[in-house]
């Protein structure tokens, strides 16, 4: 059925918009506008986790609970981890460049719902500051990002509820964005354009909103359990009052487990259009991509209680959670070997964006072997809320997404300001990242598998040496932040121009001004159905299509 | 080559469509009615997970009468039909007709409502008082919330309906259609809930 909207809804709203750079701070429906508000907020919010992070790490340099107390540290781990998550992480892989991203690739010339789009962004921004603030009022949550009960119900409840209300928030923020991705990839992809000829992020993204939508409202409604289980003292998750604490923890991971595929397929997703691009070769296996994606979808979302092992568990849950997640390993696997054969013979040009997405393949490699081997009960016994868990899942979300976001800012900025990075900065950024990254984490794995437990401010002093090489790597990756703050910042007023499609690059996105106009194109969108199609006979890659369409 | 040479047709079926794209509101809509029933779908396996593995403690007080959930649920179902009705109705340009059935709706809604508080008030279990009452009241409560938000709604869809020049017309028929499917999916939910509540 089609609509006439109210005449030119667009137009108008465009046009009452504040332009320059007030519209970054203002209730904007240009999707690229609150693609960079995503991307911009959630760097903020990287920020002030990564100071957290560092208070974890200046604390873990000596055994005793010297520089934090110990009520102090474990705000300081919760507050870390649930900004690093629902801050940074999701926000941005799946926001940031999927805002941007999006609908260029679907030939649109916004999003589906343009307003829920400004709505879910601004949810964003006070659930973080009420979650940070809350800190400073009556002390943050203490019971960590999962948030379990008995011991979310016993700490002091004004800090949990805040974080409750604040999850809530940024979930209700993500559902929103899911529903609008959905709906932009589905049903506003220009006419003539196949779904099998979208660019990988689209399928990602697409994957991601399927889970987003279906596991995020169960966190939600256990939440709000929750919320009723401290403020109105029921019973639900209250072994005391005949509740059940194990059903917190299912539901709970019935969305968490999937949330780590909501943070890790959109990368997935960005990889897949980074690396062809500067290695000049098409994606390989798009159509098994494609299907290991939507494998990973439907295994995602029946593998939760493989972080319950140790809650007993029976032994056919046990069984069942062990072999559906050991699964995961093929799909993943698959694109793993896809990405080394997309560089496998290229042309490869060594610059920042295809440095961090290499990174990010071993890296990536790396924390999904210790996650097979986690998926076994008896090693996963031995090892459960141990420090190898810590590296286990850092090597993802960091090793992983946080890679990811960097390679894609050092491959998309040049669009998103018309400006080029500075390359050797680029350089430094990787090589103290990547130094940093592995020096913090890989000595964690040893770590848990002599038994120091995580979330705790005290350890024995067996540990201490590994725990301060540990430290000495987060010091790197910090001071690691500072060229890449300079270069962002110096890049924007003095960097070299970017022109349209530095990368010659053949994805929609490069086939537009940089920055790209409000509308994303002056006159009408191009039908791009080879976006890979790089050293094929006939394509004219290295000119620039744009003087054609 | 990727880029195709804009041909004639293609540019005219695009400026054509630049300011009128086809509606994909009911799309997001359902695609957000499915993340809604998936919390209550999160609402019921937890439910049915303390009913197999949560004995009911020796001293709680947990029973629940059939009669009134039995009107509610005639309630409800017969509000569906009221509302596709209203929605036939619009659809027939007759706009009294459409007000009509909206109303009664509306009522139908609001005496359900009424009835789930007399529910509430006659049961001898509070929140508080056990396991089983409080995810008694967590359900209907939750499910409440949506019947009074479907209400709410139904009142603005007759009231945007009433005048003549109005904004819903069948020429608009979306916010009508929107809340027939949110009101639809309500009451598919208390079946479901219904059942598991109060007859497994």
């Amino acid at each position: 059925m089609s609509i006439s909207l109210p005449p030119a809804t667009e137009n108008n709203s465009n046009s009452l918009q504040p332009t320059g750079w007030l519209r970054f701070i203002s209730f904007s429906l240009d999707h690229k506008v609150i693609g960079l508000q995503y991307l911009v907020c959630g760097f903020i919010f990287y920020l002030i986790g990564g100071v957290l992070a560092g208070a974890i790490r200046i604390e873990l340099l000596s055994p005793i609970s010297d520089f934090l107390a110990r009520d102090v540290y474990n705000q300081v781990l919760t507050l870390h981890g649930t900004i690093m998550i629902f801050l940074w992480i999701v926000p941005v892989v799946n926001g940031a460049f999927g805002n941007y991203l999006i609908p260029f690739y679907v030939g649109a010339r916004d999003m589906a719902f343009p307003r829920l789009n400004a709505v879910a962004f601004w949810m964003i921004p006070p659930a973080g500051l009420m979650l940070i603030t809350s800190y400073f009022i009556n002390g943050a949550a203490q019971s960590g990002w999962t948030a379990y009960p008995p011991l979310s119900i016993t700490t002091p409840a004004a800090g949990q509820i805040v974080w409750i209300v604040s999850v809530l928030l940024l979930g209700g923020s993500s559902i929103f964005g899911g529903i609008n991705f959905i709906a932009t990839i589905l049903k506003l992809r220009r006419p003539g354009l196949k779904l099998m000829q979208l660019p990988m992020y689209c399928w990602a993204m697409l994957g991601t909103s399927i889970l987003v939508v279906l596991s995020t409202p169960v966190l939600a409604g256990t939440l709000i359990l929750l919320s009723f289980d401290i403020v109105a003292h029921t019973g639900f998750f209250n072994p005391a009052l005949g509740g059940n604490v194990i059903v917190y923890q299912h539901l709970f991971w019935f969305y968490s487990h999937p949330a780590v595929y909501i943070m890790v397929l959109p990368a997935f997703g960005l990889v897949s259009e980074i690396l062809p691009v500067h290695c000049r070769k098409p994606l390989f296996g798009y159509i098994t991509m494609v299907y290991s994606i939507m494998a990973i979808v439907v295994l995602g979302l029946v593998v939760w209680a493989h972080h319950m092992f140790t809650s007993g568990t029976p032994p056919w849950m046990r069984l069942f959670f062990t072999i559906a997640t050991s699964f995961i390993a093929v799909p993943t696997g698959i694109k793993f070997f896809n990405w080394v054969a997309t560089l496998w013979g290229g042309r490869i040009t060594l610059n920042s964006a295809i440095l961090f997405s290499c990174g990010f393949i071993v890296n990536f490699v790396l924390g999904g072997i210790t996650g097979v081997a986690l998926a076994q009960v008896p090693f996963d016994i031995h090892v459960h809320d141990t420090y190898f868990v810590v590296a286990h899942f850092h090597y993802i979300v960091y090793g992983g997404s946080v890679f990811v976001i960097f390679s894609s800012i050092y491959h998309w900025y040049p669009k998103f300001t018309g400006k080029m990075l500075d390359e050797k900065l680029g350089i430094i950024h990787f090589v103290l990242t990547f130094i940093g990254f592995n020096l913090c984490f890989a000595p964690q794995h040893w770590l848990g598998l002599n038994g120091m437990p995580r979330r705790v401010a005290e350890y024995d002093p067996q540990f201490t040496l590994i725990n301060q090489i540990s430290s000495v790597g987060a010091l790197l990756m910090a001071i690691s932040t500072l060229p890449f703050l300079w270069n962002i910042l110096y890049s924007f007023i003095k960097g070299e121009k970017a022109g349209n499609n530095p990368w010659q690059a053949l994805t929609p996105e490069w086939l537009t001004t940089s920055p790209p106009p409000v509308e994303n194109w002056s006159g009408e969108a191009p039908l791009v159905t080879k976006p890979y199609g790089y050293g094929e006979k006939n394509s004219d890659e290295g000119s620039s299509p744009i003087t054609q369409a | 080559m990727t880029t195709i040479p804009s041909t004639k047709e293609k540019s005219e079926e695009l400026t054509s469509s630049e300011h009128q794209h086809s509606d994909h509101r009911l799309f997001g809509l359902i695609t957000f009615l499915v993340a809604d029933g998936m919390t209550f779908a999160g609402f019921f396996a937890a439910y049915l997970t303390y009913k197999a593995v949560n004995p009911l403690l020796p001293d709680a007080i947990y029973e629940l009468e059939l009669p009134l959930p039995t009107l509610n649920t005639i309630l409800l179902l017969v509000s569906s039909a009221t509302f596709h009705k209203a929605g036939k109705a619009l659809e027939a340009a007759n706009s009294k007709q459409c007000q009509k059935w909206l109303l009664i709706t509306a009522g139908l809604g609001i005496a359900f409502l009424i009835s789930q508080m007399v529910e509430y008030f006659t049961l001898p279990f509070g929140l508080t008082d056990n396991l089983y009452a409080s995810t008694f009241y967590a359900l209907t409560g939750f499910h409440g919330l949506h019947v009074t938000l479907g209400s709410i709604m139904i009142l603005i869809v007759w009231w945007q309906a009433r005048s003549p020049g109005g904004r819903i017309t069948h020429v608009n028929k979306f916010p009508l259609e929107a809340a027939e499917i949110y009101w639809h999916f309500v009451d598919g939910i208390w079946v479901i809930l219904f059942i598991i509540l109060y007859l497994l």
